[in-house]
């Protein structure tokens, strides 16, 4: 089911920001980067985690479903793409759809940014910037196989689960054998105001 | 609108944008991804020493304007966020493009000719040496030159100049693991290759940062790891790679000797030693024997303070071993014993005999480009080229007659680069040459520094950036960066890489090697200077180099542009290099053997006390390199890192981001707190890459290793205390007129510490 795509093990993790540094060198957007560094643990460890977009494939793309202007394309290889910009809004919907925190709206342009998995080298067989440069393979482009043949033992999911949703996803993550499928992806409570809670909201 | 136009030249970052931080590109809404004419130049990294391939893209035009990743063997295509954006130093608007001069330091720079630059700084070495003598003037070279760079700095000094007072900014650096290498085994580089460390069943990671000073390298870490071996990291520091350790030796700064005396103790309490590889091969045994003996894990616990059961863990992790390495780089290196530090290290690996076998064996991890080549090759103060003695009348014999000239006009030694420094405040050196390093950032205890440059009478630097040293000297030469010309370097591995020019340099820069000769010949010694480029030089060095232990005769750039790399000792054109040294147990001492020395533990050399009761330990961060002077210019990595910061625990008492004094008995700086557990509650740390008044140089300490002349980095005493504001941070030194590239230097302003130490993440910037 896995094509060749990104697999993120935070266990080989850093936090150098070389992802963040070669996304910026994509020539379709060069100057900005698409990835988010995030040191998970701060003031306790030096814990970090790259995240890129994760391509949910079921539900299909929850920041396309909710796109009001149809902007975010998916391509047959199971790509989600950024928002094509003649017909982006700049609504940010697609901002709080997104279970994993992914897209960003560039306010200068109004304009969605996000991973589209350098479709540009993707599509002529290349590896996507940030995988290609990894100094650690924290973020690894290839099969689940090559990746099993490097790193031997190792286990896959694509399995998030947020609340009573499950989301699958076409990026994988490196999880420990015992925290196989689904992945806890973060608890979302009850919306409270004031410690009310709004169930109009929920 | 103002009608202003974008330059067409997409290579050349246009003054005035805003959203791009990048220098040396358009900004990103103007950008055409139409580069169809570019072409790929195959080179290398400039900054550490792992010696990262990549390409340099160059435009229709000539001009370097990105990076793409290269499948070189030594990184396959992994590249750490500073590689990534080096590119963007070769056309950066803040290069020195023409000669500044002034003639006292009380007035401004002006752009001179290069002829007047030249004939001013000639007349000032001819005016110094003939009123105070030759050895009045001294040079100062880099090891981030390539080494036809840093032949050339030791020839000019001892041949043009005829001082004896040259050295390097490698004795800041890499000088602890020389000499122990030199006394231990008689060849001064790491024994094993890279692709070893896939290999062995037992990892031992000693003061060595490698997630943020060598990140590329941390694919061979986990590599090791994913193969089932089992990693130690030795740092009073959690760093990246001690983070998932399976154990994390978190010992006191400044004890590192201590703990590795106590671990052979207890290797050789279990008959964990491998006998018969130390009786057939090592002189000095019986004697380390007796000097660990005195270390049982108890007095390690209370030396460094650890408990007594992890010197038990990582003694049986590493001896029980069938195949097992130590690496490490500054953290041992930087003390006033880091020689002897280096040498407990390898008395561990050589007493289980874990030498000269694949996943066996042991290496020290350079922090520069040519780390490894700018010590070889005869720039610093005893050595000549081939790693020959200044002070052996064979050596010296051998390198008069190949430089043309009699074996008494050859100087004798000079001194270390910090000594040098006190002979400047003393007068004994009165005018100073420096190339390709920046000491008001990078040496100790700035306070001295400053009065020593500031007494030479003249003082001249190259650089392709106003260095904070530079901005203080009397004459500024702009040259080359590494993407402008050709040449090798060394990587940690010993491995000779080439790196290719990728386009020509801007008008009124000029190479290193020209400036060096064009002075050379203007002060009479043109006929020992006639070299057209690095081709040359380099036929000379390898000449000068052959026969002897660091052999360069069978490395030639074609060679090199063949093979992707060579590693030296290779004495043949047909000779395949010398990956892996000991294959057969032999050491490069005359006798064959390798040279055990006993070790005894003694204290730092800042003493504590109630005012100064804690340990300051200093380092790097992933996204700026050294003194900072290429990184604190660009973009990204000023983004990901505005400024310095100081590391303290909890129990301390401050709160993330609040102004901390730290104070030493050398200086004070006031910096924001990184509140963490990753450090130990009795050391604070600051990163050193930035300048007064944030300096962390100025408050280590300038006190020196008796054989390496190393500075303890590492280790003094300090105390921190609550304070209203933070110092800022001053903006890098441009020429007259000239604002530092502002888009660039946006964040430095940022009073907050880094989210880590790696820097500040994404979801946290403005």
């Amino acid at each position: 089911m896995l094509g060749r795509t990104i697999f993120i093990d935070p266990g080989r993790c850093i936090g150098c920001q070389a992802c963040v540094s070669a996304c910026r060198e994509c020539d379709s957007h060069r100057g900005k980067s698409m990835i988010h560094l995030d040191y998970t643990d701060e003031g306790r460890t030096v814990a970090s985690l790259p995240t890129v977009c994760m391509h949910c494939e079921d539900p299909v793309a929850p920041c396309a479903e909710v796109c009001p202007a149809e902007a975010i394309l998916i391509t047959a290889d199971g790509v989600v793409h950024e928002a094509d910009p003649t017909r982006c809004i700049g609504c940010a919907n697609c901002v709080n759809a997104c279970p994993f925190g992914v897209p960003k709206i560039d306010l200068a342009a109004k304009l969605q940014m996000k991973c589209n998995l350098c479709y540009d080298r993707t599509s002529y067989g290349l590896a996507p910037m940030c995988a290609t440069v990894c100094p650690t393979g924290a973020l690894f482009y290839g099969t689940a196989e090559e990746l099993q043949a490097e790193r031997p033992g190792v286990d896959v999911s694509t399995e998030f689960v947020f609340g009573a949703t499950t989301v699958s996803t076409g990026v994988a993550m490196v999880v420990p054998p015992e925290r196989q499928a689904p992945v806890p992806g973060g608890l979302l409570n009850v919306i409270e105001v004031n410690g009310r809670s709004t169930p109009g909201n929920g | 609108m103002s009608g202003e136009q974008v330059p067409l030249d997409p290579s050349v970052a246009p003054l005035g944008t805003r959203e791009f931080r990048d220098a040396g590109g358009l900004p990103a809404a103007a950008w055409r991804a139409d580069q169809t004419e570019q072409t790929l130049v195959p080179t290398h990294c400039c900054f550490c020493g792992i010696q990262c391939g990549m390409y340099l893209r160059v435009d229709g035009r000539g001009k370097v304007f990105g990076v793409e990743p290269r499948n070189h063997d030594i990184n396959r295509m992994r590249l750490c966020p500073k590689g990534i954006n080096a590119y963007q130093q070769v056309n950066h608007p803040d290069r020195l493009t023409a000669p500044l001069l002034r003639r006292d330091r009380k007035q401004p720079f002006r752009e001179v000719s290069w002829d007047e630059a030249l004939e001013f700084t000639v007349e000032q070495i001819n005016r110094i040496q003939r009123e105070h003598g030759r050895d009045a003037f001294g040079m100062l070279g880099g090891a981030s030159l390539f080494s036809e760079k840093t032949y050339l700095v030791g020839k000019f000094a001892r041949v043009a100049l005829k001082t004896r007072h040259v050295d390097y900014n490698g004795r800041l650096c890499m000088v602890s693991a020389a000499g122990a290498n030199k006394l231990a085994f008689g060849i001064d580089r790491a024994a094993n290759p890279f692709a070893d460390i896939l290999q062995t069943d037992c990892l031992l990671i000693v003061g060595a940062n490698v997630g943020e000073c060598f990140p590329v390298l941390t694919q061979y870490v986990w590599g090791a790891r994913d193969r089932g071996a089992t990693l130690i990291v030795v740092d009073p520091r959690q760093t990246a790679v001690a983070r998932t350790a399976d154990i994390h030796v978190a010992l006191k700064s400044g004890t590192d000797s201590a703990f590795f005396n106590a671990v052979l103790h207890v290797i050789v309490e279990e008959g964990l030693t491998d006998e018969a590889f130390l009786a057939a091969n090592t002189t000095g045994w019986a004697e380390v024997k007796a000097a660990v003996k005195e270390y049982p894990p108890s007095r390690a616990a209370e030396i460094c303070g650890v408990p007594a059961e992890q010197v038990v863990e990582v003694a049986r992790s590493f001896g029980r071993a069938r195949r097992a390495m130590g690496w490490h780089a500054r953290g041992i290196e930087h003390h006033t014993q880091g020689v002897e530090n280096c040498l407990t290290v390898i008395n561990l690996c050589t007493a289980t005999g874990n030498l000269g076998r694949p996943g066996a064996g042991y290496g020290t991890l350079t922090g520069q480009g040519n780390g490894q080549g700018g010590r070889e090759h005869g720039q610093k103060s005893d050595l000549l080229p081939g790693g020959r003695s200044i002070n052996d009348p064979a050596h010296r014999r051998q390198i008069a007659a190949i430089w043309g000239i009699e074996e008494s006009e050859l100087p004798p030694a000079g001194t270390s680069m910090m000594e040098m420094v006190w002979q400047m405040q003393r007068q004994e050196i009165r005018g100073l040459i420096g190339v390709c390093n920046n000491p008001f950032v990078s040496l100790p205890n700035y306070a001295v520094v400053k009065d020593g440059y500031d007494k030479l009478e003249f003082h001249a630097q190259f650089d392709f950036f106003l260095s904070e040293t530079a901005a203080n000297a009397h004459v500024v030469f702009p040259v080359t960066t590494w993407a402008e010309d050709e040449g090798v370097m060394a990587n940690a591995e010993a491995r000779v890489v080439k790196h290719n020019k990728a386009q020509e340099p801007p008008e009124g820069v000029r190479t290193d090697t020209w400036v060096m000769c064009e002075l050379a010949r203007r002060l009479g010694a043109g006929s020992k200077f006639a070299f057209e480029g690095s081709r040359d030089v380099f036929d000379e060095l390898r000449r000068a180099s052959a026969g002897t232990v660091i052999d360069y005769y069978g490395i030639t750039y074609d060679r090199l542009e063949r093979t992707g790399g060579l590693v030296w000792p290779c004495p043949g054109l047909e000779h395949p290099g010398t990956p892996r040294l000991f294959e057969d147990g032999r050491s490069y001492h005359p006798d064959g053997k390798i040279h055990l020395q006993a070790v005894e533990w003694h204290p730092p050399a800042d003493p504590y006390d109630d005012d100064f009761p804690m340990t300051l330990t200093t380092g790097r961060t992933v996204a700026h390199f050294l003194s900072g002077n290429q990184t604190r210019r660009l973009g990204a990595l000023v983004e990901q890192t505005p400024r310095p910061w100081v590391e303290v625990h909890p129990s301390q008492g401050f709160r993330n981001g609040e102004p901390v004094r730290v104070v030493t008995r050398r200086g004070s700086a006031v910096l924001p707190a990184l509140v963490t557990e990753a450090i130990r509650p009795d050391h604070v740390f600051v990163p050193y890459h930035w300048p007064y008044p944030v300096a962390a140089n100025e408050l280590t300490v300038d006190a020196l290793d008796p054989r390496s002349k190393i500075p303890e980095y590492k280790v003094c005493a300090v105390r921190i205390e609550r304070a209203r504001a933070v110092d800022e941070v001053p903006a890098p030194p441009t020429p007259p007129g000239r604002e530092a590239y502002p888009e660039t230097q946006a964040p430095r302003t940022d009073p907050l510490p880094p989210t880590s130490s790696q820097g500040v993440g994404t979801g946290e910037r403005g």
